[in-house]
């Protein structure tokens, strides 16, 4: 059931366009805002992807209605926090809005999970200069930190690094592989 | 050689590693050289080749390499010893009228004497038009550095003709990249500017970039990964000796000597965000030189040793800036397109070289400092590292060649070209050694 509630959740996530390969918007090379300010979310309005529904095999007699509904919540937020992988257009580290919800999961984890550290680890593609890349990289996760912290994770908790274009996830020098190169990832320890 | 490996476990936050330090001794010939491209003003030459007296050692002859450096150049069309009507190597030998009808303007003659470990090259170079000698010298150097001897008759016979010393006796340093079953092994390396004696200085699984020489060539800073995040040293080339100089939380990257050699001019983050420091070498001291919440990074002295040139994105996008002193308030020097960075000046003081988006091509471009008229030089489409020859003549850079990278040189005005593939893997981030003694 866990499994079902999970895929389920993924497959909302890319008909969302949340991942690069899906994305339609993000080979953009127009100007766009070069800040990252980072706004806090509603934590309310920003945690329902979507409702309840399909709850089979478990017992609704033998919980309250809240207490149904706190499990479903934990589920998708576990479901959410399978993401950890989160992409930029060229030459912005502006947190897309299709990956709030995913970060806004896995900042209330952390919150709620003190001892856990997580490394955020920031990518560019190859295109332009190698050293302006790695600031930009380290740019990008310094905005993914900035969008946790102010979410309630807490900064001893995370580790930044930039590798620029070292360390590209996919090879190749097409529109598909750039927008997948540049990227932040978060590796929990 | 040090081994330093820890165990990689799952999830774990630090990556394995292992660096190994790899004998100066140790040879590998990793690129190879192709002329691509050859200027239509480039001047016809003859290199004869040369007498030989004694047993001269196997290998590449010296007429060859020395022919070879000036095509190069981009500035010479060499005529194949096979179409010369005879092989002189004295004066009273040269029958001007008959290079002439060759259409040659220069006419390289010599001869080689073995001596004991030692070869002797006695040269002379003629002014076919003129019917004047114009050089003539004689230069040694041991049997097993040939190579040597030739680039040094290849820098003395293009002084004279172009009235600008040659650089063919200088080194380049650069990284290769071989990927194996998904293991990454970077390799920085040293070698002559045509890609030959090429000798591996360090080797490791995590990215070595931006090597810079010293004003005296005896060594090369750089950024390594080799401990899990980007930290600066400075390698001591013929001793092997390297420091650890930058080493703080966040970037320390993108290092650039001083002119005087006492101090590196580099990016930190430790602050916050990538700003310009100078870090004096002996003290370790640092002074931060820009202040503003955008990137600001890939610092170069400019070439009289007083002014800053670097990349900054405060504009929006990545653009160079100038600043007349460190901490000057910068001027920007680009507004042709929307990405312009890494500038790297030539040593007349005329020029500064950077990566220009042009389209949707990452191009060289180099603007003039007198004027601000800029020139796009490369017709390549994702070219970054640009680097020139100490003399101001050349350029090399970092380009894509059927999804590998390869290094490319081309002549400073943007004229005829070469590129310098690595026999396997990607060979990047070229950085053109000085004039040594």
């Amino acid at each position: 059931m866990k499994l079902s509630a999970q895929s389920k959740v993924i497959a909302l996530l890319f008909s969302a366009g949340l991942f690069a390969g899906c994305s339609t918007t993000g080979e953009s090379m127009e100007d766009g805002a070069y800040g990252s300010d980072v706004q806090p979310i509603d934590q309310d309005g920003g945690s329902t992807v979507y409702g309840g529904g399909d709850q089979g095999g478990i017992s609704s007699s033998s919980m309250t209605e809240e207490e149904r509904m706190e499990i479903q919540q934990q589920m998708e937020q576990e479901a959410l926090r399978d993401i950890t992988t989160f992409y930029f257009d060229f030459d912005t580290s502006e947190i897309k809005p299709e990956a709030r919800d995913v970060l806004m999961a896995h900042a209330r984890y952390l919150s709620g999970n003190p001892g856990q550290k997580v490394r955020l680890e920031g990518h560019g593609d190859e295109r332009g200069s190698k050293e302006y890349n790695l600031a930009l990289g380290e740019r990008r996760a310094n905005a993914v930190q900035r969008f946790l912290i102010v979410n309630g994770a807490s900064r001893g908790q995370m580790e930044t690094i930039s590798y620029g274009e070292e360390k590209p996830a996919v090879m190749g020098s097409t529109e598909s592989a750039w927008a997948q190169n540049r990227r932040v990832e978060l590796v929990f320890e | 050689m040090k081994h330093k490996t820890s165990i990689k476990l799952p999830g774990a936050v630090f990556t394995a590693v292992v660096v190994m330090l790899v004998a100066a001794t140790s040879a590998q010939a990793e690129l190879l050289i192709r002329i691509t491209e050859g200027a239509d003003s480039a001047i016809p030459l003859s290199v004869v080749p040369f007498a030989e007296n004694g047993t001269m050692p196997a290998g590449d002859k010296l007429s060859s390499i020395v022919q070879a450096d000036l095509a190069m150049s981009g500035e010479f069309r060499p005529l194949p010893p096979e179409k010369m009507l005879s092989l002189p190597s004295k004066r009273s030998e040269v029958y001007f009228r008959d290079w002439r009808l060759l259409g040659q303007r220069y006419v390289l003659v010599g001869e080689l004497t073995r001596n004991g470990d030692r070869v002797q090259a006695r040269y002379e170079l003629f002014d076919v038009n003129r019917e004047e000698r114009i050089l003539g010298e004689t230069a040694a150097a041991p049997a097993s550095n040939m190579r040597s001897l030739a680039h040094h008759v290849s820098d003395k016979v293009y002084e004279a003709i172009t009235g600008v010393p040659g650089a063919f006796s200088t080194k380049l340093a650069y990284v290769t990249l071989e990927r194996l079953n998904g293991k990454s092994v970077y390799r920085l390396q040293v070698s002559d500017i045509d890609g030959k004696r090429a000798r591996i200085r360090l080797e490791s699984k995590e990215p070595i970039l931006s090597p810079a020489w010293s004003p005296d060539g005896k060594q090369l800073a750089y950024v390594s990964f080799e401990t899990g995040k980007p930290v600066i040293f400075v390698h001591h080339l013929s001793s092997g000796q390297r420091t650890k100089v930058a080493d703080f939380p966040g970037l320390n990257s993108a290092p650039a000597w001083s002119v005087d050699g006492q101090s590196l001019l580099m990016t930190l983050s430790k602050d916050g965000n990538a700003e310009i420091y100078e870090m004096n070498l002996q003290s370790r001291k640092v002074t931060k030189l820009t202040n503003h919440w955008a990137i600001d990074t890939e610092a170069a002295w400019d070439s009289a040793g007083k002014g800053i040139f670097f990349t900054s994105d405060r504009s929006g996008g990545p653009q160079v800036y100038y600043m007349a002193k460190p901490g000057a308030e910068p001027r920007r020097l680009t507004f042709g397109s929307r990405y312009n960075a890494r500038p790297r000046p030539d040593s007349t003081g005329k020029y500064v070289y950077y990566v220009h988006q042009r389209d949707r091509a990452f191009t060289i471009a180099r603007t003039n400092l007198e004027n601000d008229e800029e020139t796009v030089l490369t017709r390549t489409e994702s070219d970054e590292s640009p680097s020139v020859s100490p003399n101001g003549r050349m350029l090399i850079y970092a380009t894509k060649q059927s999804g590998e990278s390869v290094l490319t040189v081309i002549s400073a005005d943007g004229g005829a070209a070469y590129s310098l593939p690595a026999s396997k893997g990607d060979v990047r981030d070229p950085a053109w050694g000085p004039f040594v003694q």
